[in-house]
């Protein structure tokens, strides 16, 4: 056990937890944050998801001891001031998700894309979320969701 | 029922489950988490012959519905709320609706069988509109006027004649807060009724509309609390160790491989049934990867490899047959054809592999047992539980909260037993959560099906006679929270006997004079203690069964050298046997519908071939369901250099009567027609002679954001051929779109490329194979 400081959402945290833990079950277990979901464990459907320094990063194969410091957002610090972010309200305004379990990851990752490359075309926004998987197959919502909600940020 | 302390302090404190227009408020997620705190128990039967056991009115005028169904996306819970809204004469965005907790909504069974609106719709509008004429002989009462002079809107009821008029009472002025004390009839749940009739549906506003799902807000802003999230103070984790060779048993467990793993509670074994508790998740995983046991393998291979499945089906010997249906003389039809075909198809098993591993939370608190659960099923959860622990049903509550993927009978099932168990052996609470590898290796498989087609076309190129042979491997056919077929159960040596299984039948209108169907179940080596074990995955066996029945249509269509819709239309107009239920017009309006969409050309498949690399072509299929009708016409891209498939356009036209709302229905309806792709494309559960060889979403590949259509178009198509009927009844919306879908593919790739496959899933070495063969 070590004690383990993490910047989430703008709040710092301390935990004891072993260094290896990975941060996924820190942020759901210790920190209460229900965003990020374990899907596989194995980094390979997306839906722990969690942004740091704007880059889209899985994080149950994420180390806790590696992300000290850093900020960390989870999908529960992505609305600003009570704000949904613009990809937020397209995901309610195509009602995208089915289930819902997988949408964590398709929003942070839309997330990221949409932050450098903000007008993606179709191919890129195929590309760009490929590994991010949903099983309930909303993907044609989410194209749309993701379309609308590059059109929003850029009027 | 007298309505217990629980269940109203749940309706003061519970954020989670009520579904509520806005978006949950922090607070509302406080008050979820306080509502861990277990109510003391017990939690007897909710008696759904009182109104009270439906229905709540406060004093603001807002109502909350009380339904015994699980909303597992497909916003069922929405349309409950338009059509009891509309029924009781409220306004739609002043209405909850709380779905599936034993110990507060009426047992409607949880969902299954897309018929949420079909069958347990009616009984919640029933029970509305008797709220409904209480409330008015209330206002009556109360405003000393006859109940013929009053109308009602939004809650509030006024009176519209004589001197009396304009004078109002809300109806939480007649009844906030306090009971209806109305005693309902109907011999079971779906039964239900008051003496009120319904309404028409052109009284009804909110049918047709579509009100935003109330659960999205909460799922996007990271506010939602889910099944997976539920924890209380003392709460240990809990990891599964499985048999690494299928039918292995356990000879011992070596616990000191253990003792250094901080936190580990206990290591708990029953039969082959092992699991690892700690006090905190990592410490479970890395307690579960580090334990070492001592197996025994089994004396025989449990199955043979799926490289080798259809051979080893096509020779097994049945366990059970299916009672044939047969129509006119087979023997006569086939002696009298100018033209005779034959072919076999194939559909492996496939998973359900539920994105979200299976899990549950078990709370032993105060004597009692709390299980917090996903599963669709939870009434069923309850009373296989007891079962399975010899504890009284009294003493149990399933909480049904949101949940991942949930299509049929998932192994949400067995993760609810296994928290049960291990909550009752260590008296604390246990929260159980499968790994990937277990969830995609050892859920629930739809079973595989080897089957014949045999066809006759006469001179004219008519079809004559029609035989369908299925072999399902459906030997192990596990119901929904069975006690002796849960895994738990299984690796507990509980279950001896077999299951018998099923093979099902083609669902079609086509008029033919000579037709059989037939089909036997046939096993595997081992019966139980398998992933390779059968459960109910969406639309159970249509896929497969439509997969043949469909292909062998558009084969027949070749050899009669017909367009393939055309020659479906002619099969159907043929049709002569009853049409009561409007199933053969309604399918012939659906296939013009889908060809009048799509812009089909009327020509006979293949497509005359290009030169490049990328082959286009299109292919239908259809099918019914119960009620309800569904044509799928796809346009596929394959490669011919790669093998990829690319579905590229699908269109969809869809009857399930009447649509409550339309928003929700093309959702889900776009969602299941996109798995039946990905299972088109992408699924096999694969094994060799001793262990499952898919295990995570590498060796089992699904559809991905890569291969998203360019366009689908939903059609619903919603006329009603009885000019005698007053209104359109709502059917099941869902399941029925999966039926068609692999032979609409396989079908679009014979256009495309000439090559007919008979094979799932046709991934891209498969199809290259074919087109170099």
């Amino acid at each position: 056990m070590a004690a383990i400081n993490l910047l989430v959402n703008g709040m710092r945290h301390t935990v004891e937890v072993e260094p290896s833990t990975p941060l996924l079950y820190v942020l759901r277990n210790d920190l209460d944050l229900a965003g990020p979901k374990f899907g596989c464990g194995l980094g390979q459907c997306g839906a722990c998801t969690v942004l740091i320094r704007g880059e889209a990063v899985r994080s149950c194969v994420r180390p806790v001891s590696q992300v000290q410091n850093v900020e960390i957002t989870t999908l529960e610090g992505l609305a600003k001031s009570g704000q949904l972010d613009p990809i937020q309200q397209a995901w309610i305004d195509e009602q995208v998700p089915a289930c819902g379990f997988c949408q964590n990851g398709q929003i942070l990752t839309a997330k990221a894309l949409l932050d450098k490359n903000p007008n993606p075309t179709d191919a890129q926004i195929r590309d760009g979320m490929k590994n991010t998987l949903c099983r309930c197959m909303t993907y044609y919502r989410i194209n749309a969701a993701v379309k609308l909600a590059a059109q929003r940020r850029n009027a | 029922m007298t309505r217990t302390p629980s269940r109203r302090s749940f309706l003061q404190t519970t954020g989670m489950l009520v579904a509520s227009a806005a978006a949950i408020s922090l607070e509302g997620v406080e008050a979820f988490l306080q509502q861990a705190a277990t109510p003391a128990g017990p939690y007897p039967d909710i008696d759904f012959l009182q109104l009270d056991s439906w229905i709540v009115i406060r004093p603001d005028n807002t109502a909350t519905f009380f339904v015994g169904k699980t909303d597992l996306g497909q916003g069922t819970g929405t349309a409950f709320r338009q059509i009891m809204a509309d029924e009781l004469d409220i306004k739609f965005e002043n209405t909850t609706c709380i779905m599936g907790a034993t110990d507060t909504t009426p047992d409607q069974g949880g969902s299954g069988g897309s018929d949420a609106l079909q069958t347990d719709g009616y009984p919640m509008r029933r029970v509305a509109a008797e709220a409904r004429r209480v409330l008015l002989d209330m206002a009556a009462q109360h405003l000393n006027v006859p109940v013929t002079s009053l109308a009602v809107s939004d809650g509030v009821v006024r009176t519209t004649i004589g001197d009396t008029a304009d004078r109002e009472v809300t109806y939480g002025e007649l009844i906030g807060g306090k009971k209806f004390n109305v005693t309902l009839s109907g011999r079971n749940v779906d039964a239900t009724t008051g003496k009120a009739p319904l309404k028409s549906v052109k009284d009804m506003p909110n049918v047709g509309r579509s009100p935003r799902r109330d659960d999205i807000p909460a799922k996007v802003n990271g506010s939602q609390r889910w099944a997976v999230d539920m924890k209380v103070p003392g709460m240990l984790h809990a990891r599964h160790v499985r048999p690494p060779m299928v039918g292995a048993t356990l000879k011992a467990i070596d616990e000191a491989s253990v003792k250094d793993v901080p936190g580990l509670v206990r290591v708990i074994s029953r039969g082959n049934y092992v699991a690892v508790v700690c006090e905190r998740e990592e410490q479970a995983i890395r307690a579960a990867r580090q334990l070492k046991i001592e197996w025994t393998p089994p004396a025989t291979a449990p199955f043979p490899s799926s490289e080798n499945l259809f051979t080893f089906m096509r020779a097994a010997t049945p366990s059970s047959a299916s009672e044939p249906s047969v129509v006119g003389d087979m023997a006569a039809g086939f002696a009298g054809a100018a033209t005779t075909i034959e072919a076999n198809y194939d559909v492996p098993f496939q998973g359900h592999t539920s994105f979200g591993p299976a899990h549950a939370m078990a709370d032993p608190s105060n004597g009692q047992l709390t299980i917090y659960s996903n599963d669709m099923k939870s009434y069923g959860m309850r009373a296989g539980v007891a079962q399975f622990l010899k504890i009284p049903k009294e003493k149990i509550r399933v909480v049904w909260m949101h949940g991942p993927q949930a299509y049929g009978r998932t192994a949400a099932d067995d993760a609810g037993f296994e928290a049960a168990f291990l909550a009752t052996e260590l008296g604390r609470p246990v929260r159980v959560q499968w790994s990937r590898q277990e969830e995609t290796a050892w859920d629930t498989k739809g079973p595989a099906y080897a089957v014949t087609m045999k066809g006759g076309l006469d001179a004219k190129g008519q079809l004559v006679a029609l035989d369908y042979d299925a072999r399902a491997a459906d030997f192990n056919h596990v119901g929904y929270n069975e006690h002796d077929t849960v895994l738990i159960s299984q690796l507990m040596g509980q279950r001896k006997t077999p299951a018998r299984g099923r093979a099902s039948y083609p669902s079609d209108k086509y008029g033919v004079p000579n037709r059989r169907m037939a089909g036997s179940v046939v096993p595997m080596p081992l019966a139980w203690e398998t992933p390779v074990r059968m459960g109910n995955l969406r639309d159970p066996d249509g896929p497969q069964v439509t997969f043949a029945s469909e292909s062998f249509i558009d084969e027949l269509a070749f050899a009669a050298k017909a367009d393939p819709l055309a020659f479906r239309l002619a099969l159907l107009e043929r049709g002569t046997g009853d049409d009561s239920g409007f199933k053969r017009a309604r399918s012939i309006a659906c296939i013009k519908a889908a060809a009048e969409k799509f812009g089909w050309d009327t020509r006979p498949s293949p497509k005359s071939r290009g030169t490049g690399d990328i082959a286009t072509g299109r292919g239908v299929a259809y099918a019914y369901r119960s009620e309800t009708v569904a044509v799928e016409i796809v346009e596929v891209d394959v490669n011919r250099r790669t093998g990829h498939v690319w579905v590229k356009r699908i269109v969809c036209a869809h009857d399930c009567g009447l649509v409550i709302n339309p928003e929700a229905a093309t959702r889900t309806l776009e969602g299941g027609l996109l798995h039946s792709v990905s299972r088109a494309l992408h699924e096999e559960a694969r094994f060799d002679e001793s262990k499952m060889l898919t295990v995570d979403w590498v060796t089992s590949p699904t559809l991905t954001h890569a291969d998203v259509p360019e366009r689908i178009d939903i059609v619903h198509v919603n006329g009603d051929p009885n000019p005698n009927r007053p209104d359109l009844r709502h059917y099941g919306a869902g399941e029925t779109v999966c039926k068609p879908m692999l032979a609409a593919v396989a079908n679009a790739i014979f256009d495309a490329t000439g090559v007919r496959m008979r094979r799932l899933p046709f991934t891209a070495p498969r199809v290259l194979a074919a087109l170099k063969a």
